[in-house]
């Protein structure tokens, strides 16, 4: 169990930065459809089917849509050489990379063992869910009974996000007026 | 947008109902099994977005429209308020007011499972315009 864990760990991590590395867009988006495949199996291993089936079917869903939309638009391979700056750049990225690793690994030390959390408000979500809610599922329960204002405040900002994007791309936007010329 | 090949279509009609009765029920019975309004509606939004993918744009959208589809995703988001404010017929803000039934029954505990109906509606509506806005809108410009 555990070596399966790390193995799909190394497994994510590598596909990560393949997607970051790779010039061609398709195996780019491809590998981050692996990467997310990869953490539904970690949640399925880790006794979450409810967090699996949405990590699935959203990665699914964002694969289709990536590949619809990014790579149908053929502007790819931009030629990249290494200049001054950018060597700067990385060098102090990686510096403050190493600062955050180690300050992590302090601030590890402090954390509660795995599978024990410190909030024990949710042993009392385990032990008195179904009598107080009746469902029998808890994770529902627990989002739209004990903790439905957090789902409000989700739904909110799925809603302000849609109907923004909307209004932007809307149909009537996108047709040319005269005065309405892009700027040349 | 038009459609793909004949084998693409027929296979497409085949599965697309499959696809919609399994999202469906993911969002009915989010308060017993694993699932629930997110889910299902992802699962929903994927169905009718091969739907269009594979019939092309003019097909699809006969059953759902732009304008539908953002229609229902406010319906499912004020859906969902309103469940919220009718518990204020009980005592507080999303008091769970209904009875709570027979467990392990489909309609039992109340609120949860109306809420996952208008969750699941709103969500279905919402990421299929996400991918009519990225993907049909811009294939009109391009001819």
């Amino acid at each position: 169990m555990e070596f399966l864990l790390y193995l799909l760990l190394v497994f994510m991590i590598a596909g990560s930065i393949i997607a970051i590395e790779t010039r061609d867009l398709l195996s780019s988006v491809i590998c981050v459809g692996a990467v997310g495949l990869g953490l539904a199996i970690i949640f399925l291993l880790l006794g979450a089917p409810d967090l699996a089936i949405v990590q699935v079917v959203v990665e699914v869903l964002s694969l289709v849509l990536l590949l619809r939309v990014v790579v149908m638009r053929e502007d790819v391979t931009i030629a990249h050489r290494y200049r001054y700056g950018e060597v700067f750049a990385t060098a102090v990225a990686l510096l403050f990379f190493g600062v955050f690793i180690m300050l992590a690994a302090v601030a590890y030390k402090q954390m509660p063992a795995f599978g024990d959390p410190l909030l024990k408000v949710s042993q009392n979500y385990i032990e008195n869910g179904l009598d107080r809610v009746g469902a029998p599922n808890l994770v529902t329960a627990v989002l739209l009974d004990f903790r439905a204002y957090d789902t409000l405040g989700e739904a909110t900002v799925i809603f302000t996000a849609i109907i923004g994007s909307l209004v932007i791309l809307r149909k009537r936007g996108r047709i040319r007026h005269e005065g309405n010329e892009p700027h040349s | 947008m038009k459609g793909m090949s004949l084998i693409v279509r027929t296979i497409t009609r085949l599965l697309a109902g499959f696809i919609l009765v399994y999202g469906a029920h993911i969002v009915l019975y989010g308060h017993l099994t694993p699932g629930g309004g997110f889910a299902g509606g992802v699962m929903l939004a994927c169905g009718f977005i091969l739907l269009v993918l594979s019939f092309g744009k003019e097909g699809a959208l006969e059953i759902v429209s732009e304008n539908a589809a953002s229609a229902w995703d406010c319906i499912g988001a004020l859906l969902f308020l309103f469940i919220a404010l009718l518990g204020f017929t009980g005592r507080y803000f999303f008091f769970n007011f209904m009875g709570k039934g027979t467990q392990f029954d489909l309609i039992s505990a109340g609120t949860p499972m109306w809420s996952n109906i208008a969750i699941g509606i709103k969500v279905w509506a919402c990421l299929f315009l996400v991918f009519l806005m990225l993907a049909v809108f811009r294939m009109r410009d391009e001819g």
